[in-house]
């Protein structure tokens, strides 16, 4: 594997007495792995509600009201943790409100936006001072907003189970009407396509798929499964099937390479998830300079006879 | 034949603005109407109005002798043009399919069916070429014509164009609207060509319906499009000059900068003519 042979050559090499063995260490990985079967199969659900999803949130240009309806999730997480209730629920509860806020009076873009904008500090600020008011393990505060998938248990899996089938099972509903509405409202909704609807339960599906991303991979960084992976995708194709096939790789292999990376060491699994989907990007949009330079546009050339 | 689109006695007022009043208007199949005006006299939302979007302040209409509805699927629709994002997750064949069957609920299963009568509306649109290619890529008269074989996809008895010209060059301009012509003859649907200048569809245009300052004038583009007339409809002088085949409209003060919600047609009365005639619409640079 490239990263532990980096690692290894850095350790070596290592003279500032830097620790590289902190982030990457795989010694008794087969035992690990096992420990944390549980952990790995979240991740690829949460890649295939992420990555679907995605799709979506790029096409109806929302990236950032998926941010604004994060913080409010952790608002709603980090109140039930001082209240000492269900930390799924209270994000669950905070997206959903979140969710529905920006969708009923953000219908246009720019409202979208500045609600968003004022949502989002509102809820950072009180999930800052409900952290503050905890008095319980500070390790729960931090992975509200990092992340903390090293902890999955079997309820936590099972609620992950069944939203994730929830998000996905309504998205393959509302997939065609949803995908006209989205990038053509006006004959959508000339051919009778129920715009106003569709939007309101399309910020649903998305404050559920923010709720559980939120339990996992933390508030800060639920843009690099829900947005990353789905721009990346946009780079290499504009096939309707290509698309989400392809954002749903790339969301799953971030989530369970981010997993697998982290395992050993010490740190959250965030930073090794955010920067495989970084990457993921980086090279798709290499890709597509690329191949914008050879000219491969698609086009059919004319047949000359 | 029956009428594909009624209007009957038809107004639409905003607050105490009357956009235009005690408009009858019957559409027959295969007929070709230049809706005319203005910025801000109501064609779009005549448009909106068909569309049940926008309701009547007085008077009926009714397509294909049903009251409207939000959403008919018997009616094509061009809206104003809007280039796609980078990044829609579409190429031209998808786009074009969503007016074929992009209201209904499911994930779009590929059938060959289905692909046949993609492929046929793309070949009719002379857009096969481009079938997959990212829409977000495409020019915007490639663009158009997707947008014209979209609303013409599933059939419809009657299509609502609004601006379907605007910014495409001359080429395209002629492409587009002969593509709309062809279409509208060999299949028989009534066509309503919401537009601010006649000259690229003047050839094809049965009857015009020109809207100003909340009065209108129906007729034959001979009957409409003359000084008298429309000096009459705007109640100051306007002067039509005919030139090289092109129909030119002076003296309406709408410019490109005239204000968009038509207050102008309430200042058209204390305009100095002199001034006035700075303005002229209907004229594009050649």
């Amino acid at each position: 594997m490239i990263a532990s042979s980096v690692a290894a050559a850095l350790s070596a090499s290592s003279s500032a007495g830097f620790d590289w063995n902190q982030i990457f260490d795989f010694t008794d990985y087969g035992e690990l792995i096992v420990l944390l079967h549980n952990s790995l199969l979240a991740g690829a659900v949460l890649g295939l509600v992420g990555g679907l999803i995605g799709v979506f949130v790029m096409s109806r240009d929302m990236a950032f009201a998926v941010h604004g309806i994060s913080e409010l999730s952790f608002a709603g997480a980090s109140a039930a943790l001082l209240l000492g209730v269900g930390v799924v629920e209270g994000s669950l509860v905070g997206s959903l409100v979140a969710a529905l806020l920006i969708g009923v009076l953000g219908s246009r873009a720019r409202d979208r936006n500045s609600i968003t904008a004022v949502l989002m500090p509102f809820g950072l600020g009180l999930g800052i001072l409900c952290l503050a008011l905890y008095s319980g393990r500070s390790a729960n505060k931090f992975g509200l907003l990092t992340g903390q998938i090293v902890a999955v248990d079997d309820p936590q899996l099972g609620w992950l189970g069944v939203i994730a089938v929830v998000v996905v099972v309504g998205l393959f509903v509302v997939w065609r009407p949803l995908m006209f509405a989205s990038v053509d409202a006006d004959v959508a909704a000339a051919r009778g396509v129920p715009i106003r609807g569709l939007s309101i339960v399309f910020m649903l599906l998305l404050g559920l798929a923010v709720a559980v991303s939120v339990q996992i991979v933390g508030a800060l960084l639920v843009l690099s499964i829900l947005v990353t992976p789905a721009a990346a995708a946009l780079r290499l194709s504009s096939s309707p099937v290509m698309v989400p096939v392809l954002s749903v790789v790339f969301a799953m292999v971030s989530m369970v390479g981010g997993i697998l990376l982290a395992l050993g060491g010490s740190i959250p699994i965030s930073p090794f998830v955010t920067t495989i989907s970084f990457l993921i990007y980086v090279v798709c949009r290499v890709i597509a300079v690329v191949r914008a330079r050879r000219g491969l546009s698609g086009r059919l050339r004319v047949a000359t006879e | 034949m029956s009428a594909v689109l009624s209007l009957r006695g038809a107004s639409l007022r905003f607050d105490d603005r009357v956009l235009w009043s005690g408009l009858d208007l019957d559409v027959r199949p295969g007929e070709f109407i230049a809706v005319l005006g203005a910025n801000g006299s109501g064609k779009t939302s005549l448009l909106k109005v068909i569309l049940g979007r926008q309701r009547l302040s007085a008077g009926s209409v009714s397509v294909l002798g049903e009251s409207v509805q939000s959403g008919n699927r018997r009616i094509g629709y061009i809206p104003q043009q809007r280039l796609a994002d980078e990044g829609t997750p579409l190429r031209a064949r998808d786009l074009l399919s969503l007016g074929l069957d992009g209201h209904r609920w499911g994930l779009p299963w590929p059938s060959k069916s289905r692909r046949a009568r993609v492929d046929a509306v793309l070949a009719s649109v002379g857009a096969s070429q481009y079938a997959r290619v990212p829409i977000a890529t495409l020019s915007g008269g490639e663009q158009q014509r997707l947008r014209v074989g979209q609303a013409l996809a599933d059939n419809p008895r009657l299509l609502l164009c609004d601006e379907p010209l605007l910014s495409l060059d001359l080429a395209h301009q002629r492409a587009v609207s002969e593509l709309i012509d062809e279409h509208r003859s060999a299949r028989g649907i009534g066509v309503l060509f919401v537009t601010h200048d006649v000259n690229p569809v003047l050839g094809m245009v049965d009857r015009v319906l020109y809207l100003a300052g909340g009065r209108f004038r129906i007729g034959t583009p001979d009957e409409v499009l003359r000084s008298e007339v429309l000096s009459e409809l705007y109640g100051s002088p306007v002067d039509v000059i005919r030139t090289r085949g092109r129909i030119v409209v002076v003296g309406t003060a709408e410019g490109p900068h005239a204000h968009p919600d038509g207050t102008h047609a309430q200042h058209d009365e204390q305009h100095d003519p002199h001034h006035a005639d700075e303005y002229h619409h209907e004229v594009r640079p050649l």
